[in-house]
């Protein structure tokens, strides 16, 4: 078992023949992910990596029977790519792309609701399934196959917590990266609900970071429906009001948004909460043993 | 991206939204010629002059002046140029101003009573979907309302499959008490400012306060405006607008070599890959006992011309006592950015506070090899914990 992918997904990569699209499916190749092709509209016929490309979403799928997409397309066009993929049929839709305008996000979380799919991301580093499937642009070899699961809207935080998860002996189910920005497909909770309902990951790791009220949602729903332990990290305890931390969603706005309001509240519901970062690995191996 | 008062209403009367009226000035004397010509355009008898500087609170400050004779616009304009503003949103050093605007009187009595109203647009983020929130209770702070009396705000959320409809602006006006020309212009005024907000792609339009003039016309008094950067690329004649002196120097400077760094007024530097783990680091620093001096994501390529200019940023700040480099490799390799460190390390020459160096990741073993064998007064460290202890021993 796992979530959202794993070594019998069938994943296209849009943007297939770009310079990032080209390096990321390497390495998601090279990590045995079943890369089954990819798309670049003018360039349907041709064969990249040694997998066909298509023309559109929709033929990719006729023909190789993709279920799961990433998307490396640049800011300007990534919106209508997303789109493209949900009306072809894809489940799940992972997006990496960074800085696609808010108003066009606005547009495709409308516009998705009328399809089964799930979108992961923008402006994330992806989901892996450790020894399955990297389906993003994380370092595949921190990921050794456990039994803790991942949330994060971070990139480098999530490595970071994957390796002191694996150092301490526990290993990764999958790891989740929702991505930062202000609109997002796929919220912490329902992130947090998916490894919930996954019978192989027995603890779940929460990183956070100012900004929104996605982990005060997670929390209370853990607090009622949560039945394994949760460790849980916020950054930005440091972070200044009213400036944009790097994340486009990351930014204190309100008393709610600050990184202490939000441990309060994971803590009252439950979550064991770590202040330093460089102690979420020690914590989940304390709370599972 | 934050706009100026008087850029915001310019892009707001080009929507057809009515707006108090003025002429921006850059010295007194041009004060003076704006406030001639605004009387010959306006017939406005007073002026106000306001301080144009990206903060709010400018009236508390000292930065928003009545006039009443040409004069005392010369003397308000003289003073409010080149002063250091400070307010409840800058720092305790204030923001110089380098420009006021001259706008017209438009509290002048007549046949009904001015009110005040409160109105914003941006993102409601839960929802995913725009919303406009407004209040009977503007030109004072929306967040005390918001905790007082919170019944006197109201939200309207935008549909994005049809936009502002007509019978949502009609309930705005009818919830704002409004009625008979002063209904209709409010209608207007909501479906307009809309308007502008959906075209250039804004993050934020608030609008403190929305004035019902004694005639019964709606107009802008204030605009405070804030673009969604990453939608730039598509508004050029937007981006045109960014005004440099608003921004820290030493940020815009990382800004243009792919740095993403701001400021802050501690003594431990730090030079982080993602915006995430940098969060993270200044928190560590923190918790260490020392103060983080600023954020910098060096994003995904540290390679030795980022790190040399990052570290030139951070040392330009005196009160640094130490730099905490906290790298966790994946793609970017390890020892790649180590011999970067070392490499900027001897560009740079002298460098007189102690670097730690905290590799982790794809080859951080043969990168911490790489750094203590340089020579350099760097101390290299592989688990965070251990950058954490390091951080604690230099700055206590």
């Amino acid at each position: 078992m796992s979530v959202l992918v794993n070594k019998d997904s069938k994943i296209i990569v849009q943007g297939f023949t770009g310079k990032e699209g080209t390096f990321h499916a390497e390495q998601m190749i090279a990590y045995n992910t079943n890369v089954v092709g990819g798309v670049t509209p003018g360039k349907g016929g041709q064969t990249h990596l040694d997998r066909p490309v298509f023309n559109t979403v929709a033929d990719a799928v006729k023909e190789t029977g993709a279920d799961v997409s990433i998307i490396f397309v640049p800011p300007a066009f990534a919106a209508d790519s997303i789109m493209e993929a949900a009306a072809g049929g894809i489940k799940v839709i992972v997006t990496i792309t960074e800085g696609i305008p808010v108003k066009d996000m606005v547009v495709v979380k409308e516009y998705i609701k009328d399809f089964d799919c799930t979108l992961i991301g923008p402006n994330c580093p992806g989901v892996i399934t450790a020894d399955e499937a990297k389906v993003g642009i994380m370092p595949g070899f921190v990921f050794k196959k456990g039994k803790v699961g991942i949330v994060s809207k971070s990139g480098t935080l999530t490595y970071e917590a994957a390796d002191q998860v694996v150092k301490a002996g526990l290993g990764i189910t999958t790891a989740i990266g929702i991505g930062g920005d202000p609109i997002i497909g796929t919220t912490t909770k329902e992130a947090v609900e998916l490894l919930m309902n996954d019978p192989e990951t027995k603890g779940i790791v929460m990183i956070g970071e100012i900004g929104g009220n996605l982990e005060a949602v997670a929390a209370k729903w853990i607090k009622e429906n949560g039945t394994k332990p949760v460790v849980g990290f916020i950054a930005g305890e440091t972070a200044p009001v009213g400036r944009t931390m790097g994340h486009a969603g990351a930014i204190v706005g309100g008393a709610e948004d600050t990184a202490a309001a939000k441990k309060a509240i994971m803590r009252e519901c439950g979550i064991h909460v770590v202040d330093s970062p460089a102690h979420i690995g020690s914590k989940m191996a304390e709370v599972l043993a | 991206m934050n706009l100026h008062e008087y850029q915001g209403k310019e892009i707001l009367s080009s929507y057809g939204v009515r707006i108090q009226r003025g002429i921006v000035a850059q010295s007194a004397d041009e004060a003076v010629a704006a406030a001639k010509k605004l009387q010959e355009e306006t017939g406005t008898g007073w002026w106000v002059v306001k301080a144009q500087v990206h903060a709010g609170g400018r009236g508390k400050g000292g930065g928003v002046k009545l006039a009443k004779s040409l004069e005392e616009v010369k003397q308000r304009a003289s003073e409010i140029i080149g002063m250091d503003l400070v307010t409840p949103q800058t720092s305790k050093e204030g923001k110089r101003v380098h420009q006021v605007l001259i706008a017209e009187d438009v509290y002048y009595p007549g046949e009904t009573e001015t009110s005040e109203i409160y109105m914003s647009v941006m993102l409601n983020r839960q929802a995913g979907r725009n919303m406009i929130v407004y209040s009977t209770e503007g030109g004072m702070d929306i967040e005390a309302v918001a905790e007082k009396t919170p019944e006197l705000i109201f939200t309207e959320e935008i549909d994005p499959k049809v936009g502002l409809l007509p019978f949502q602006a009609r309930q705005i006006a009818f919830n704002l008490g409004l009625e008979g020309v002063a209904f209709k212009e409010m209608v207007k005024f909501v479906t307009n400012l809309y308007k502008a907000y959906d075209s250039i792609d804004a993050a934020l339009f608030e609008i403190n306060p929305v004035l019902k003039t004694s005639d019964n016309k709606i107009m802008a008094v204030d605009a405070k405006v804030a673009i969604d950067g990453n939608s730039l690329f598509r508004h050029p004649d937007i981006a045109a607008l960014r005004d440099l002196r608003e921004e820290d120097a030493s940020e815009v400077e990382a800004g243009e070599a792919g740095l993403n760094f701001i400021k802050l007024d501690g003594n431990v530097g730090c030079m982080v890959n993602g915006a995430g783990l940098a969060m993270s680091t200044m928190d560590i620093i923190k918790m260490a006992g020392g103060n983080p001096a600023n954020f910098l994501d060096v994003g995904g390529t540290a390679d030795a011309a980022r790190v040399e200019k990052a570290f030139r940023i951070i040392l330009r700040e005196d009160n640094v006592k130490a730099i905490l480099v906290n790298i966790f490799g994946g793609i970017v390799r390890c020892d790649r950015v180590a011999q970067g460190i070392v490499d900027a390390y001897n560009n740079i020459g002298e460098i007189n506070v102690p670097i730690i160096v905290r590799l982790q990741g794809t080859n951080a073993v043969e990168a911490k090899e790489l750094i203590d064998k340089s020579g350099l007064k760097v101390h290299s460290v592989i688990a965070l914990q251990e950058a954490a202890d390091m951080v604690q021993e230099l700055v206590s």
